[in-house]
């Protein structure tokens, strides 16, 4: 491996409505959170499948996040109820085959919390860096490609 | 439905052995319906053997497919495009799905990685429950549609017992006593005296006890 200093990878999978609508204002406000955060935009939190987390794990991401709207304020009633449930459960799954469930967390934010969202982006990225690097991270110490998995 | 449950992966790691070249082979119907064993359970434990091994730094190939129904002969052939250099062969199916993909490929050893838990229905999304036992003589027409032989822990055909407690069974107390069920529907029905009848001792040779059962619809065969 080589000596670089560690780069969490970190991916943040954000609701429309609140937890996107947070980083946008997040940016707007010009707030910095760390650029180890990547931004996945989903139609809801409840949109959230477990597979997506785990794929995500699987190919090296180091932490993943889970951002939903404030409990009770789910543009879609109770999308981010489904999304915490299915994060508990792939906890379980990362538990199970010896990956730290820290690497996953969920987040409730309205699409006001701008500071927020660069407050929990700034906690993730603290906890991963003090995780380390994912055990699933490639090899090749490539930063970039991420998948050598052959697929039958 | 046939209902499933997904094995701890440390037994299928150990089932596995030494196996590197791995068809994780699901199966389309009840085992997909029950969250058990369908398309989406088979990519979750790819991901999570992937992730197992790796962690060791052991690549593993795992190759899914989720045929539509493993207990039949025709899509179980669905399996065979994957089985070329594989040292095993996951199966996620239900037990007559595991052996219908054993007897297939006799070279490969199959595996479980479900258990196969019974016969029931989906009371609520994420809630199965037991509702048959496949016991081969149905008596749901005599006692309002809800089964004795399944539902209560001691088969009774004459109940209740002296366990059921406020509506509950004895045996498992967050259970409802099957034949509390069954007077309450018939008495809401105004068919209590259905149960006048003393149902006599159930033969059990339709059931399990009579060894492996068969249908065969001669009309049917090719």
């Amino acid at each position: 491996m080589s000596e670089r200093k560690f780069e969490p990878k970190i991916v943040a999978f954000c609701c429309h409505y609140c937890a996107f609508a947070a980083a946008d204002l997040a940016g707007v406000m010009r707030l910095s959170y760390p650029t180890s955060i990547r931004i996945v935009r989903i139609p809801c939190s409840g949109k959230i499948d477990i597979i997506h987390i785990m794929k995500t794990l699987e190919r090296g991401a180091d932490g993943v996040m889970v951002v939903g709207c404030m409990e009770g304020q789910c543009h879609f009633i109770k999308g981010n109820f489904m999304a915490r449930r299915r994060v508990e459960y792939a906890k379980k799954l990362l538990e199970e085959v010896g990956m730290d469930p820290k690497r996953l967390e969920m987040f409730n934010l309205s699409s006001s919390q701008g500071p927020r969202f660069a407050e929990v982006s700034r906690e993730m990225d603290a906890r991963i860096r003090e995780l380390g690097p994912s055990p699933l991270r490639p090899k090749s110490g490539s930063n970039e490609k991420t998948e050598n998995v052959k697929v039958a | 439905m046939i209902v499933a449950e997904r094995k701890p992966i440390e037994e299928i790691v150990k089932l596995i052995g030494d196996c590197r070249h791995i068809v994780l082979a699901g199966c389309g119907t009840c085992v997909t319906v029950c969250g058990a064993g369908g398309e989406r359970e088979v990519s979750v434990l790819a991901s999570q053997l992937k992730m197992h091994y790796r962690q060791k730094g052991i690549d593993v190939d795992i190759r899914e497919v989720t045929p539509k129904r493993q207990c039949d002969s025709e899509f179980v052939e669905d399996i065979r495009a994957h089985v070329e250099g594989a040292d095993c062969i996951l199966s996620m199916a239900c037990g007559a799905g595991v052996q219908m993909a054993a007897d297939r490929y006799p070279a490969l050893p199959v595996y479980p990685a479900v258990n196969t838990e019974f016969i029931g229905v989906a009371e609520e999304a994420g809630v199965w429950a037991e509702r048959c036992q496949g016991c081969g003589d149905c008596i749901l027409g005599i006692t309002g549609g809800i089964c004795p032989i399944a539902r209560c822990a001691k088969n009774l055909l004459n109940g209740p017992c002296g366990g059921s407690h406020g509506g509950k069974c004895e045996v498992k107390t967050d259970r409802p006593c099957a034949w509390h069920l069954i007077v309450e529907r018939l008495s809401e029905r105004g068919k209590l005296d259905v149960l006048e009848e003393v149902l006599p001792a159930k033969s059990w040779w339709t059931d399990r006890s009579g060894g492996p059962r068969k249908v065969v619809r001669e009309d049917m065969k090719k």
